[in-house]
Order: structure tokens, then sequence, then C-alpha cells
């Protein structure tokens, strides 16, 4: 879904009303399939762990709006909007989190476990700040074959405590690797401030002690990340190593879903909402600059509830993945 | 069409809560995203958000109700130009649990694999090379083969390997190929799976695998799971290796066997070569394998020299053991510096009239059952020996899997001569102790053959 662009001038980065028009549809798609999921949760066909995007939407789709084909993204556990913007199948990601056949893991990932090769998407991890080396190996791929392409590693404020980070942060540098890392700061590793967690909750200084680029970014304005994300592609694909991002942004949602988000007030989650939602914001913006009339926002909202729709039905009607799965991909035949 | 508004299971393991409280009442607009009402469920209050747009047209359950069970109606939502009229209420479909097929296991668990492939070939000529140079060897003739194979660690480029296992290579492949690496194992190890989902076959080089329990999240649930999660999508084609057990004194935190802790794990296959030629070969097969491989080497090992098959292409196949002395009487099943000791123990026990046979497991996952188990039919009797600990170790699994297989066959109980139970100490008189010697195989093997 998110489309490719390639043609916009680094001198001058901003979307245009078409560009603008498309975020709205991408973050727009994101919101609706999460908002299913959390039903989908809610009817007990979606098991176990389940972290949704909601909120966050600006962040993924401004970046991924800057790759190129060829490039590689890896996330964590928070996967399902970097799926979709990655333009993988939404009922395949459906179908993964009811476990199903038609899943993109034939449902034996879930939530937390999907990946597309064909789309550049490696995963999906659920271990906290592990797709982080694994992000910077794939950069050290892209070098290694010299394939032009480059790597967005994001990880929350939560993992940025995690030593493996700065591991990987030393080697990104020093070899100067192509990858893009992106803290998605929504405020809480789980339900631990980043006041609470972080000696310097200034988290793109991180990146300082290391001599890489950083950046800090306004991650409830796609119009924002996107530009940073010009920026910081055109300075990593120029061969000048790794840049650290942080983009500032908020989860309305829990942890997961079993979390009631006890450790922040209602007051600081409405004001969130109506002050500053991605969503709002810029269709506000596309009603201002009359790029889109009442009538193009309904055809989007209804080409989006169909592609939901179509995905729950998809993830309820795919069977159950055969007991002989159960036996199936754990080594690959030697040839 | 009405909508529905069911109880939520808002955790995996709640099937019933109660309606705390209604946020909305009848004939409310509400949007995706409003709150709807307050739900207690077997953990903590959550709240439950509206997913479709409309009129609240009916308020089924009233708040307070305790004990409402998951997925039955609680409210109806009406779409533009529904009236209440309209409402048609279903009976609430019990959330579905489908009990589970049994799958039928594999006959023996624990991947057989390759194991009954084709018998390896004889060689006919031999060049005396020692653990060291075959590994190097191994090393280069793979990089020269495929260009994605490069090799990383610390010490393994400028300093040309903390153990000279990589000498010379990096003048051979220059810096791209042969990288030195900060010490850094977990990110490093971390990075190469990266690598090896991105196309590319690394050989990471551990110091020592005593080190490598800093890596070991991204050797078990990086490398040797995802092919898994993925539904066969992302393999891993990479090779952990490095010395492991022990040294010579250098005490506990340096000093220990990692063989049961990787052969645990599947989605890993691991190796452990004795001989030179087993390193070549096997490390050259291990390389080429599409499949995260632990390749458990001995530093003690690295100087002593062997016979190698002076062939182009030397390469074993992964999962078959080799019989390295035939005997009649006892089977001794080692692995890695442990066979040496089996095969001069063989040499004493003939002397008193035991002739052992000594097989070398070189592989530990896939374990070769086959030929262990083929052995047992002809010696009635067999103990293990390892370096590591007897507890939940190699030994313990081929006691089972004789058990499973061949209990018809002994005559005696597999006994196991391992580590013993202790930290491994420094001082050089309790390291000899802790540590499996001749004469501890000697007594095992006349205690199986009741000549004691």
């Amino acid at each position: 879904m998110a489309t490719k662009r390639s043609g916009t001038k680094a001198t001058n980065p901003s979307a245009d009303s078409k560009t603008l028009v498309q975020f709205y549809r991408d973050m727009l798609l994101i919101r609706r399939f999460e908002e299913r999921a959390g039903q989908l949760y809610g009817m007990g066909l979606i098991g176990g762990f389940c972290h949704l995007y909601i909120g966050q939407e600006a962040v993924v789709v401004g970046l991924q709006a800057c790759a190129k084909q060829g490039d590689s993204v890896i996330t964590s556990y928070r996967d399902h909007g970097h799926m979709l913007a990655c333009g993988m199948d939404p009922k395949g990601v459906m179908a993964e989190l009811t476990g199903r056949e038609g899943g993109y893991s034939k449902g034996k990932g879930g939530s937390m476990h999907m990946f597309s090769r064909e789309k550049g998407f490696y995963g999906g991890h659920g271990i906290v700040g592990a797709q982080v080396p694994i992000g910077t190996g794939l950069a050290f791929a892209h070098k290694y074959k010299n394939d032009g392409g480059l790597s967005f590693a994001y990880f929350g404020d939560g993992a940025a405590n995690q030593g493996q980070i700065y591991e990987s942060f030393n080697m990104a540098s020093l070899w100067k690797l192509p990858v893009i890392y992106v803290i998605e700061n929504n405020k809480y590793g789980m339900g631990t401030s980043v006041q609470r967690a972080s000696a310097s909750p200034d988290l793109h200084k991180r990146g300082e002690p290391f001599a890489m680029r950083t950046m800090s970014v306004d991650g409830m304005s796609v119009q924002a990340v996107y530009e940073a994300g010009q920026d910081a592609t055109e300075y990593v694909r120029s061969g000048k190593g790794p840049v650290l991002m942080e983009v500032n942004t908020y989860r309305y949602r829990g942890h997961s879903m079993s979390d009631p988000a006890k450790y922040r007030s209602k007051e600081e989650l409405q004001k969130m909402r109506e002050q500053f939602d991605p969503i709002d914001r810029l269709r506000a913006q596309l009603v201002e600059i009359k790029a889109m009339d009442e009538e193009g926002f309904k055809a989007i909202d209804k080409e989006i509830k169909d592609i939901v729709t179509e995905a729950a039905e998809f993830s309820q009607t795919s069977p159950e993945p055969h007991p002989s799965e159960l036996w199936t991909d754990i080594l690959i035949d030697a040839a | 069409m009405t909508i529905e508004i069911l109880m939520p299971a808002l955790s995996p393991t709640m099937t019933e809560g109660k309606l705390a409280k209604w946020l909305v009442k009848e004939g409310d607009k509400v949007s995706s995203g409003k709150v709807l009402a307050e739900i207690e469920t077997d953990k903590a209050p959550m709240e439950l958000e509206a997913v479709d747009e409309g009129t609240i047209g009916k308020i089924l359950i009233s708040e307070g109700t305790e004990g409402v069970p998951v997925n039955k109606p609680i409210a109806v939502l009406l779409e533009g130009g529904e009236s209440a009229a309209d409402i048609k209420v279903s009976s609430a479909p019990a959330a579905k649990v489908d009990a589970p097929v049994a799958a039928k296991a594999p006959v023996v668990a624990a991947a057989p694999a390759q194991a009954s492939s084709a018998p390896e070939p004889e060689y006919s000529t031999f060049k005396t090379q020692t653990v060291r140079e075959a590994l190097r060897d191994a090393m280069a003739e793979e990089m020269r083969r495929d260009t994605d194979v490069y090799l990383m660690g610390e010490e393994v480029a400028e300093y040309q390997g903390a153990y000279k296992i990589s000498q010379g290579l990096l003048d051979e492949f220059g810096a791209k190929r042969v990288i030195d690496t900060p010490i850094t194992e977990h990110g490093f190890a971390g990075l190469a799976v990266g690598a090896a989902f991105g196309g590319l076959k690394p050989i990471v080089e551990f110091m020592t695998f005593n080190f490598a329990m800093q890596a070991i999240d991204h050797i078990i649930n990086s490398a040797a799971k995802t092919l898994y999660m993925s539904g066969g999508q992302m393999g891993c084609p990479i090779v952990f290796r490095g010395p492991n057990g022990a040294a010579a004194r250098v005490a506990a935190q340096h000093s220990q066997c990692y063989a049961s802790w990787y052969a645990h794990i599947p989605g890993l296959k691991v190796l452990s070569p004795w001989s030179a030629a087993d390193a070549k070969g096997l490390l050259k097969a291990a390389i080429r394998d599409p499949n995260p491989i632990i390749f458990l080497e001995n530093e003690i090992l690295y100087g002593q020299s062997f016979q190698v098959p002076d062939a182009s292409d030397f390469v074993l196949p992964i999962g078959k053991a080799k019989v390295e002395r035939v005997g009649s009487h006892v089977t001794i099943v080692a692995f890695s510096i442990m066979v040496g000791k089996a095969m001069q123990a063989a040499e004493e026990l003939a002397k008193e009239g035991i002739e052992a046979e000594v097989i070398n497991l070189r592989s530990i996952r896939p374990m070769d059952v086959e030929t262990i188990v083929r052995s047992v039919q002809k010696t009635n009797r067999c103990i293990t020996v390892e370096e590591g600990w007897a507890m939940c170790g190699i030994g313990g699994e081929i006691s089972s899997q004789i058990m499973e297989n061949a209990v018809d066959y002994l005559d005696a109980p597999v006994l196991r001569v391992a580590g013993k139970d202790v930290p491994m100490p420094y001082a050089a008189n309790l390291e000899a102790l802790a540590l499996p010697q001749v004469a501890d195989i000697i007594a095992a093997a006349k205690a199986a053959a009741y000549r004691a």
C-alpha cells in the first residue's frame, strides 16, 4: 500500500497533496485494521499477546514512504502497522493473527512473528531489542552485496535501554552501515514511563557517543516524519553511515490487549487523542488545503472498511493449519 | 444490518467478566475508538471501544451484571437508516475451541535426519594435518567456492585468530570477508543472523563457546526458531564455531561443554569433531548447510595431527557417526576430545581381553541413533563418555535412545562417564579429578562388561 516515491528532491522534501492523501489512506488502513484486530481478540479469535499500533501510524507511514524497492525493514512485536506499510496483504496478516493456514507464517508465528521476504519485511521479533542487531546485519548484507539498499530498524523507548542496541550502534557506525535506527518513543515501555526508565530521556542523544547523526522528530505529524525520512535516507544511501532517529509518538491502547493502562491518566490520553491525533490532524489539513472533499473521505473510508472486512472474514474462513504442519519448517533439507 | 456488540475477551485467559459501567446510552451516536463501557476481566478493569460507527440501538446487559460470558451480545448498534425495530438478537455463540487433532510424531523425535544416507567413501591418499590446519583449510576452500561466505569474530583478521585458526585468511580474502569485531558477542551474533537473513552465509567465530552465552538469545531465539515462526520463509544459513569444553587450567568460567545446551534446541544442528578429518569434512558440510549450525571444537585438539583424506573436495555427511574401532564386548560412545581418550581406553581394555567398539558421534544433533543401536545389538553393553556434566547430558540422551530402541539387547545398564558435578577447579590436581580420564572409561567399561 505505501507507494514508494523517488522523485522528491531533498531540497524540497515536503509532500504534495496527492502524497498527503495517500498518507491519510495508509494511516487509516492501519487504524481500522488494528481496531478490528482488537475486536477479533475480544471475540476470542486472536489469542496470546496482541500489541496494537493505534496512535503511532504516522511513524511507519511517513518513513516507509521514503523506502525503495529492495530496502529491509525490521521491528519489534508491535508490528502489524509495519507490515501493512510494507505492502503486505491485510488478509495474510489478519489470518496469522487468528492462527490460520492463510497467515503469513501459516499460523505458526502469530502476531509477533510474521515475515515477507518479497516485501523486505524481516519481522516481527518478540525479544525486546533483538531486532536491532539483526537489522544491523541486514544493513551489513546490503553493504556487502553493494545493492544500494538500506535497513530500517524500528524499536521502542523500552528497548532503548537494552545493551545490544549500543553494541549495534557501535558496529554500524564503525563500519558505516546503511541503517536507519528508529526509536518509536511512545512514552511507555509496557507500564514504565521513559522518565522512570531512562537516566537521560532524550533518547536520540544516545547516538552521539557513537558518532552517529541523530534526529528528533514529531511522530504525530506524518509530514514531519516524511521530511525527516527523506533527509535520513539520502544521508544513509550516500554511504555516510547510520542515522538514529527518535520519533516522538503515543500509543492509545495498552501495551498489549490485556493491559488496562493504569499507569497514565485518562486526561493525558484524551489530550493526545483530541489534539495530536495524526489522522485527524492530516484530515483537517486536507480539508483546509482543499485537497479532498467529503465525498473523497467517504470513498476512502469505504475502501478501507471493505479491505478490513475482507481481511477479517478471510481470517475466520481460512482453516487452521493441518496437523502435519507441526513437523515442517524446523530445518531446511540440505541440497 | 444491525451490529451486535459482544462481550469481549480482554486477556488470554478471560472467559467471563463483569459489565461494570456503560459510558453510552441508547440513542447515542458512536464512532470508531469511542469508549463504550468498562469491563472487569479476570485481571483488571478495561475499556471497551467501538469499532464500527453507528447509533446505540439497545443495551442488552445492564451495568453491574457479573459473569457475562465472552462473546455474549451486550448491545446492538444501528447503522445509518435503521431503527430499533430492526434488532434481532442471536443466541451467543460460545467461543469455539477445537480439540487439537493429534499429530503423528516422527518415530525418533530428535530428528533422525540424513543418518542413513550414502556411506562415507573410502579414500586412498591422505596427508598429515593438525586440527587447526584442517579447520583453516575448510574455511578457505568454502570461501573460495562461495563469495557469500565470510568470517567474523574477535581477533580473526589482523591477529590471525586467537588460536590461529584463521591464519592467512585475511591475506587471501581481504578485510571485507575476514572481519575483526569489537568484543561484543551479543551484538555481532545478532548482526550475523541478520546478515544470514539478508542472503549471506556467515561463519561466526567465538573465541570460546563460553563467551557465546552472551549471544545465546540470538543463537536460539533468532537463528534457530525463525524458520519455523515464518512458516518456512526465513532460512538462516550460519555457522557458529569455536572451542568448547575445558582447555587447561582456565577454571570454571572458561571450561564448560555446551553440547547438551544446544542439542536441546529444534532448529539447530550441533556438530563436534574429534580428528582433523572430522574437522575438515564437517566444517565444509556445515558451511554449505542451509541451517544454523553449532560447531563445537576443542582447544587441546587444535595442535594434534591426524590423517586427512587428500581429496579435492572432502565433505562429511552431517548426522552420521563413525565407528573408529571395531569391537564386540562393549560399545563406547564419545565425541570431541573424549574420542581420543576412549581409543586409549580401548587399547588398554584389549590387553585384558575386552574388545571395545568406539563410536565417534561427530554429530550431536541430529544424532546417529542407528549406528549406536546397531553396535549395542552386537555388544549388548554400552557406556557413554563426555566432558560435560552428566545431569541432562548427552550420555543421558544416548541412554534413553538405547532404552527406546534396543532395550532387549542390553545385558547391563548403560553407564555414563562424565565431568564431575562441580564447576571446573583451577588447581591442576582438582581439574584432573573433575574431567573424565582414561582410567574412568576403563573402569566403566569393565563394570558394564561385569569384569570389574
